[in-house]
């Protein structure tokens, strides 16, 4: 990924407006942009969804199909998670093998899939120690405007919500992706000394850390990933996960209503 | 995802009296032994065992960041290389980066870059290698822990040191600094790093499931041993300087001093000059 030079009159303006309490684009500094969902985009996967969140635009997609399980799980299924920065998505995005960037994206979501048990994987086994359904699931950045870690995780669990498992395929009947909970995750930037939700990528750009909690319906913590240069006191990492629990209901109620 | 030995469902990991499978209580800590200066070409170096994990860390620079469209014209880059040995876990590990560990090293990078005096240095790397020879679980919280003491013995000026723990919950029980075992039958695990003096957190991870008093409970336990670990950083690098200083004796005894006359003294050296800033 190529660095993009950040103007220092921008830097200014943002740290200006949110030692007042401002954003530049109006939020308040718990709110997120808006967010829509659009399931079963791609009719060739098995589960798909397009988010935008703002100006973010992710497509993710699940393909479902028989594979082996993992020695140490023989009856359990298989959630494999990548994601592709692609180059029409940012100036910034370069083709390529993934880059750390990519890889960190892929894992914080399949952390946050995985650790909340979002996919009753046993109910994914065919033959125990031989055959289970592998799931895929792919995460295509198509614009990048900022907090790609939750537009991507929103996508995947709405994916995941509207996916079929294709038993025809082995002479079955098909059957829904047995979901049984609702991981939403939560990033937050510090701008200065204040902690902003859902950055836009004028603020991810000029944030010194960033923070990610993912909670689930009880509001427990399932998944945590702190990043950038910069650094948080204990104080604002409790802030971020009430945060996380609060903003995240609303969040969650999109994601299953769509 | 490392080794995973088969280990019955029921195993508890912790029993009625709060003993944990390795003897420990909730709140202790595997024992720890950090050495300074255990490699000759590196800058800087360090050797840690913690618990059963054995880690190497070494540091190159400040040298000239490549490949060259990396450099920072305002500051250093702090590029950290995790690594794992073929033979480190019980399933052999395929060399060269995989995803886990291209993940870690960037963590580790990002911790580093808030202590180090990134801005003394503009258009270098600090390089850091970390190498888990061996590895029982928390070898990202050993390797930063290792890896900081490297950058000291480096002589790279840094804020503070970097301390790293992490705690999780075992058997429905908070506990600290979990081992292979416990992290794979466990319930959470969340590794963290901080600087002492400020206490700021610089390294943050967490998977599994905790509630949020949970969570707090668990910092509570890793910054509490990350004092601990704190001082067993410094006594490393005291050590470290104590055998510098005695062999440096040993060198000045050998040696007869001159007795010449100082001569004309040489202008001050430039590095006891503060940075020079170039306002350009």
């Amino acid at each position: 990924m190529t660095a993009e030079v950040i103007s220092e009159l921008l830097r200014e303006h943002i740290n200006r407006l949110a030692a007042t309490g401002k954003r530049t684009d109006g939020r308040a500094f718990d709110e997120p942009r808006p967010l829509t969902v659009q399931k079963n985009y791609i009719k060739n996967a098995e589960g798909s969804a397009r988010v935008q969140l703002g100006d973010t635009d992710v497509l993710v997609g699940v393909k479902i199909d028989v594979g082996e399980p993992y020695p140490d799980t023989p009856n359990q299924g298989v959630l494999s998670t990548s994601a592709e920065l692609v180059p029409l998505a940012s100036p910034t995005f370069e083709a390529g093998p993934p880059s750390p960037t990519a890889i960190e994206l892929a894992r914080v979501v399949d952390r946050g899939i995985r650790e909340s048990k979002t996919v009753n994987t046993e109910k994914l086994c065919i033959t125990p120690k031989e055959k289970v359904w592998i799931m895929f699931i792919d995460i295509h950045a198509l614009d990048y405007d900022g907090n790609l870690f939750d537009a991507a995780s929103y996508g995947a669990l709405a994916a995941l919500s509207c996916a079929k498992v294709p038993a025809s395929k082995i002479g079955k009947e098909d059957y829904p992706l047995p979901l049984e909970h609702w991981p939403i995750s939560v990033t937050a930037a510090k701008i200065g000394g204040n902690v902003l939700v859902d950055p836009n990528l004028d603020e991810e750009r000029i944030a010194a850390a960033r923070i990610t909690v993912t909670t689930d319906e009880n509001g427990d913590i399932r998944a945590m990933q702190k990043g950038l240069r910069g650094s948080f006191s204990l104080d604002e990492v409790r802030a971020a996960i009430r945060t996380s629990q609060r903003v995240g209901k609303g969040l969650r109620g999109i994601i299953q209503r769509a | 995802m490392e080794d995973i030995e088969h280990i019955p469902k029921e195993l508890k990991l912790i029993d009625a009296k709060g003993i944990r499978l390795d003897g420990r209580r909730a709140d202790e800590l595997r024992p720890i032994k950090i050495e300074a200066g255990v490699l000759k070409k590196a800058d800087g170096s360090a050797y840690l065992e913690w618990g059963n994990n054995k880690v190497l860390a070494a540091v190159y620079g400040p040298r000239e960041a490549h490949p060259r469209h990396l450099q920072d014209p305002a500051k250093a880059l702090v590029q950290c290389r995790y690594n794992m040995a073929p033979f480190s876990v019980t399933d052999r590990k395929r060399p060269g980066p995989d995803r886990r560990s291209v993940e870690i090293s960037k963590v580790i990078s990002e911790a580093f870059s808030a202590v180090v005096f990134v801005e003394q240095f503009p258009r270098t790397s600090v390089d850091v290698y970390i190498e888990v020879l061996q590895a029982d679980a928390g070898t990202r919280c050993a390797g930063l822990t290792a890896a900081s003491v490297a950058l000291a013995d480096a002589g790279i000026p840094m804020r503070d040191l970097v301390t790293s723990c992490a705690s999780g919950k075992i058997g429905g029980v908070v506990a600290l600094d979990l081992n292979k075992d416990e992290d794979n039958f466990g319930e959470a695990d969340c590794p963290m790093a901080i600087v002492p003096r400020t206490g700021e957190i610089v390294l943050l991870q967490m998977d599994g499931h905790l509630t949020a008093a949970e969570f707090d409970e668990a910092m509570e336990l890793s910054i509490g041993a990350a004092k601990q670990i704190y001082e067993l950083q410094r006594d490393a690098l005291r050590r470290r300087f104590a055998s510098v200083a005695e062999a440096a004796q040993r060198e000045a005894e050998r040696e007869p001093p001159r007795e010449e006359p100082p001569r004309e003294m040489p202008p001050e050296m430039p590095e006891d000059l503060p940075p020079e800033v170039d306002d350009l």
